[in-house]
């Protein structure tokens, strides 16, 4: 972070302290009282300080007997890993590529800000609305069915198109492929280019390169952004919300719909598991990178 | 190598136009949409033109008070946007030199952008509800009267909800300030204090023209951010509805094109914002230009 400069840099730290604060009050101090809350005891109105362990073994409830169907609560795990890797596969795919054209081929900088601009635009305007915009396209009579119909494709309109896996899984690639292009595109302009200008010159392919040098170059940018796309899908509940129809799971359905309910204790232990997945996670995908020397 | 007109060109530019279309095709599709004939419905074809929808939004039929969420959305992003800026650019001169916990701060900063929003926001409503829990236990416990008649809660747009946001908007702005002065040309600053500038006088008239672009662009993410967001804030606002929490509830219950009416004058918004603050962007750009050249 800091480097070491010829320049005499003035001391400012107490600056940082409004900033600090910010998240020792909405951060640090919320994420203790939801592991804290997760021991405590709940009625009908209240929560009662206490330090009980039902709040997770409801959680996990029948889960640990083999000869039974999948549990609740692992089904829901399951599906919301299964969100995860398709999205973090498709996302990764495209943005890599989106990166790659933008850093490799296009050649002059007004145009790639441009291009990159159009890339990052979206991420601007309400996700809400992004979603929506969807149901004319997937729609029983939307464009895509109707389009398949006159083609004479299908003969009847695709129910699964909207409301289903497929559209939750499409409308997070529309949300978030950007939090791969971001990262990768940044490990991608600091290659130096007569590296590949070298690699070029001794005889290897655009596929060789692609391999053997930008890949392995872009590691850090690969693993942040798939730190992002992966975390967001674990706690998300908006889009497997609106776009499954409401009739998705997912652990952070679990959470808003224990909220709702004021099972806030409950919430609280289901909020303390999905962290704990999520850490674990993320140690393992820096595993692969020294992510510091990114910084 | 990926020459400009080679075959792998326009294979990948074919690639990053229908990226682009991915992109945009939804929006647009509901933009026209959103001119639909009274009779049309929320799909294809066009059942005629007409502004019928947007005068139906504009009338409230049946719907929420969209206009008063607009207005607090508008209020909210304003006033994070402001924090956002002031607070990231603190921090930013801050972090240019080592100080004790900026290790442990900075990835407090990271880890906030990436823990699961809605377990934030449980965290957040959590401690707001502790917090009137303890209030009304003084209040019973002093008899303190104007907490026993008129408290009702600490929870709000512009205390948790504002803080909540800003857990989201802040390590953004962070992280663009350390881009800044990673490429921040020391020189500028030596000379100004050679000349006998005060240090505060040096961050004023010098270093603080010089990123002034840059803070636009800090601007225009706590703003938008903040105006769009939904899953953090959604357990935090108290008894209001910003703009995006009133979207959701209408994604289920309205079923005319009066929702695409009402998207397309939020994006629209959206890009006017977006349109300004890359304005305020060029025009400060161009002007520091000037003054270093």
């Amino acid at each position: 972070m800091t480097k070491i400069s010829r320049y005499f840099v003035p001391k400012f730290s107490w600056l940082a302290l409004p900033f600090a604060a910010v998240f020792f009050l909405f951060f640090v101090i919320p994420l203790f009282l939801t592991i804290i809350v997760s021991f405590w005891d709940y009625n009908d109105y209240s929560i009662i300080p206490d330090l009980i362990f039902e709040n997770y073994v409801y959680i996990f409830e029948g889960c640990f007997q083999f000869d039974a169907d999948l549990c609740m609560t692992f089904k829901t795990y399951l599906s919301t890993l299964y969100f995860c890797l398709l999205t973090w596969g498709l996302t990764l795919f495209v943005g890599f590529f989106v990166a790659y054209f933008l850093a490799f081929y296009v050649k002059t900088i007004p145009i790639q800000i441009v291009l990159f601009l159009i890339c990052t635009i979206p991420f601007w305007t309400s996700n809400v609305i992004r979603m929506v915009s969807w149901i004319p396209l997937l729609g029983r009579h939307g464009l895509i069915n109707d389009t398949l119909i006159f083609l004479g494709i299908i003969d009847a309109p695709v129910e699964w198109f909207l409301y289903s896996e497929f559209s939750v899984i499409l409308a997070l690639v529309h949300l978030y492929t950007l939090f791969m292009i971001v990262p990768i595109f940044n490990s991608m302009i600091r290659i130096d280019k007569s590296i590949i200008e070298g690699a070029y010159d001794a005889g290897a392919s655009e596929i060789q390169i692609l391999t053997n040098i930008i890949i392995p170059l872009c590691k850090p940018g690969i693993v942040i952004g798939s730190i992002f796309v992966v975390t967001v899908v674990m706690g998300d509940f908006v889009t497997i919300g609106i776009m499954g129809g409401q009739q998705l799971a997912s652990i952070g359905k679990i959470i808003n719909t224990e909220m709702n309910y004021l099972q806030l204790p409950g919430a609280a232990a289901n909020a303390v598991i999905l962290l704990f997945i999520t850490i674990i996670i993320i140690i393992t995908m820096t595993k692969f990178i020294d992510i510091r020397k990114e910084l | 190598m990926h020459r400009t007109g080679s075959r792998g060109f326009y294979f990948f530019l074919i690639f990053f136009v229908l990226f682009a279309l991915f992109l945009y095709g939804p929006m647009f599709s509901i933009i026209l949409l959103s001119f639909q004939g009274p009779n049309g419905g929320l799909t294809f074809p066009m059942n005629g033109f007409s502004f019928h929808w947007f005068g139906e939004l504009w009338k409230g039929a049946g719907v929420v008070d969209i206009g008063s969420a607009f207005r607090r959305s508008l209020l909210l992003g304003f006033v994070v946007m402001i924090l956002t800026v002031v607070l990231s650019v603190a921090a930013g001169l801050a972090f240019r030199k080592q100080f004790r916990g900026a290790e442990l701060l900075f990835l407090m900063t990271i880890a906030s952008l990436i823990v699961p929003s809605i377990v934030l926001s449980l965290g957040v409503a959590l401690e707001f509800r502790l917090l009137d829990e303890t209030i009304k236990w003084f209040g019973g416990r002093f008899e303190i009267e104007k907490i026993n008649y008129e408290f009702q809660t600490t929870l709000g747009m512009f205390t948790s909800g504002m803080g909540t946001q800003l857990t989201w908007t802040l390590p953004f702005g962070l992280l663009i300030m350390f881009a800044v002065f990673n490429r921040f040309d020391k020189s500028y600053e030596e000379a100004a204090r050679d000349l006998g500038a005060t240090q505060w006088q040096t961050i004023r008239e010098v270093v603080l023209p010089i990123i002034a672009p840059s803070i636009v662009g800090i601007g225009l993410f706590g703003f938008t951010l903040s105006y769009d967001e939904l899953a953090r804030s959604s357990q935090v606002m108290g008894a209001t509805n910003t703009l995006p929490l009133e979207l959701r509830g209408l994604t289920t219950t309205v079923t005319t094109p009066i929702i695409y009416a009402l998207g397309t004058i939020t994006t629209l918004f959206s890009f006017v914002v977006i349109g300004t603050f890359f304005l305020i962007f060029w025009l400060l750009s161009r002007s520091r230009s000037k003054v270093l050249r």
